[in-house]
């Protein structure tokens, strides 16, 4: 990333649920399906555990773009935790739109613990897609605003 | 002696020790604590009345073993609503009266929450002038005009949590911006602790929000931060099933769900 100042490397988060879509990326690799490597995933016990705060906390801290995954329906470890989740999200999405946070860079998916290939799929394609969108310095000037400040004075 | 003085009288003669109302204020109707028939001569209702008194039914030093009435305004009996849907309330100790719109000054008395729910039932909840307004300027705002609108409104904030201490439907006993480990809001004003403390305040508001209005009118530097909510509450009614303004039967939006829930945005 350093030597090559030209070309944008996307920091990538993936907040992912334990049963499924963590077992998922476990079985892209055991497959040895070869995928970007710019995605850090955070492992939770449920997508219902995910906060939002969590999202605003990585673009905050730099994060380019935002992988949420979990169970799809009805395939929940606890019954209805993505259920919740998902409406949690449908109106953390609504609310972002608002305020002008570009949702876009906000990934949510469904994936199995069977589904190794489409995990693949699903980092290279929001890799190439934040790579198109660039990064995400809007949010982080508003995050480190107060840290400028200080180092002016 | 009118209708509303009457009705404090009997109330406080027959065993009521304290009734929440409105007296006259500098600036219009400020809450009033009347505990003696005295004091009910102050007692007044205009359409100044706008604090929402559902905020002190909450407090357990008024709410003891005392019988309280309430003197409520359509937001405060909405608000009444909600929070006996999240099972707030203690029923037996609270009377909650108000008068009728009709204009002569009449005092309906409700003999429940049931009732109070069926008289919201045909009151709409319109959307204040101030919200359509900004309504109009952000629908024609890009995406980064939005969010450099909301960061600059944002900015002004001083984190004197008005917004949170006039809130009715604001109860924790211990909120998210008080929660050091981790620290997840900068508690002092900063931008983007500011924008996370109003991004945590509507989600939390989510389908619960009773549009009066509380908080923008408590703001001290003036951030319309009611309309977030606010449109939330008419954009979502759909999607999750309820009627601005009125509390849900079975459960918040987001402590509930639906299988059907749309999935359009989950690829």
């Amino acid at each position: 990333m350093d030597n090559n100042e030209s070309e944008f490397e996307p920091k990538i988060v993936a907040f992912v649920c334990n049963w499924c879509t963590y077992a998922g990326a476990d079985l892209t690799g055991t497959s040895r399906i070869k995928y970007a490597t710019n995605v850090k995933i955070v492992r939770f016990p449920c997508t219902g555990r995910i906060d939002f705060m969590l999202l605003l906390k990585a673009f905050a801290n730099g994060a380019d773009g935002i992988i949420v995954s979990g169970c799809h329906p009805n395939d929940c470890h606890y019954t209805s935790g993505n259920f919740h989740a998902r409406r949690r999200w449908i109106a953390f999405r609504h609310l972002l739109e608002i305020i002008g946070v570009d949702v876009r860079r906000i990934r949510f998916s469904w994936v199995s613990a069977a589904e190794g290939a489409k995990w693949g799929d699903l980092v290279n394609e929001t890799v190439a897609n934040i790579r198109e969108l660039g990064p995400y310095t809007e949010y982080t000037k508003v995050a480190q605003y107060v840290e400028k400040e200080d180092n002016n004075e | 002696m009118n209708k509303l003085e009457e009705k404090a009288v009997s109330l406080l003669q027959s065993g009521v020790k304290l009734i929440l109302g409105y007296e006259k204020g500098d600036k219009g109707a400020r809450p009033f604590f009347c505990h003696t028939p005295e004091d009910a001569s102050k007692l007044i209702y205009d359409e100044h009345a706008t604090t929402n008194l559902a905020t002190y039914i909450l407090k357990p030093e008024l709410m003891g073993h005392d019988k309280v009435a309430v003197c409520a305004t359509l937001r405060t009996l909405r608000a009444i609503a909600q929070l006996a849907s999240e099972n707030q309330i203690k029923e037996e100790n609270l009377i909650v009266f108000t008068i009728t719109e009709e204009g002569n000054g009449d005092v309906k008395e409700f003999s429940g929450i049931d009732e109070i729910n069926s008289y919201l039932t045909d009151k709409e909840l319109e959307v204040a002038q101030l919200y359509k307004e900004l309504d109009e300027k952000l629908s024609g705002m890009s995406r980064e005009e939005k969010w450099s609108f909301w960061v600059n409104e944002f900015s002004r904030c001083i984190k004197c949590y008005a917004c949170r201490a006039a809130c009715p439907l604001c109860y924790c006993t211990r909120c998210i911006t008080d929660v050091n480990r981790p620290q997840w809001i900068d508690p002092w004003p900063s931008p983007m602790g500011n924008m996370e403390w109003q991004i945590n305040r509507v989600m939390h508001m989510v389908g619960r929000c009773i549009g009066c209005g509380a908080c923008t009118k408590a703001c001290p530097v003036g951030i319309p931060i009611g309309y977030l909510s606010r449109k939330m509450l008419n954009d979502l009614s759909e999607e999750f099933g309820y009627i601005p303004g009125q509390a849900m039967k079975d459960g918040n939006s987001l402590s509930t769900f639906k299988p059907e829930d749309k999935e359009n945005f989950i690829h």
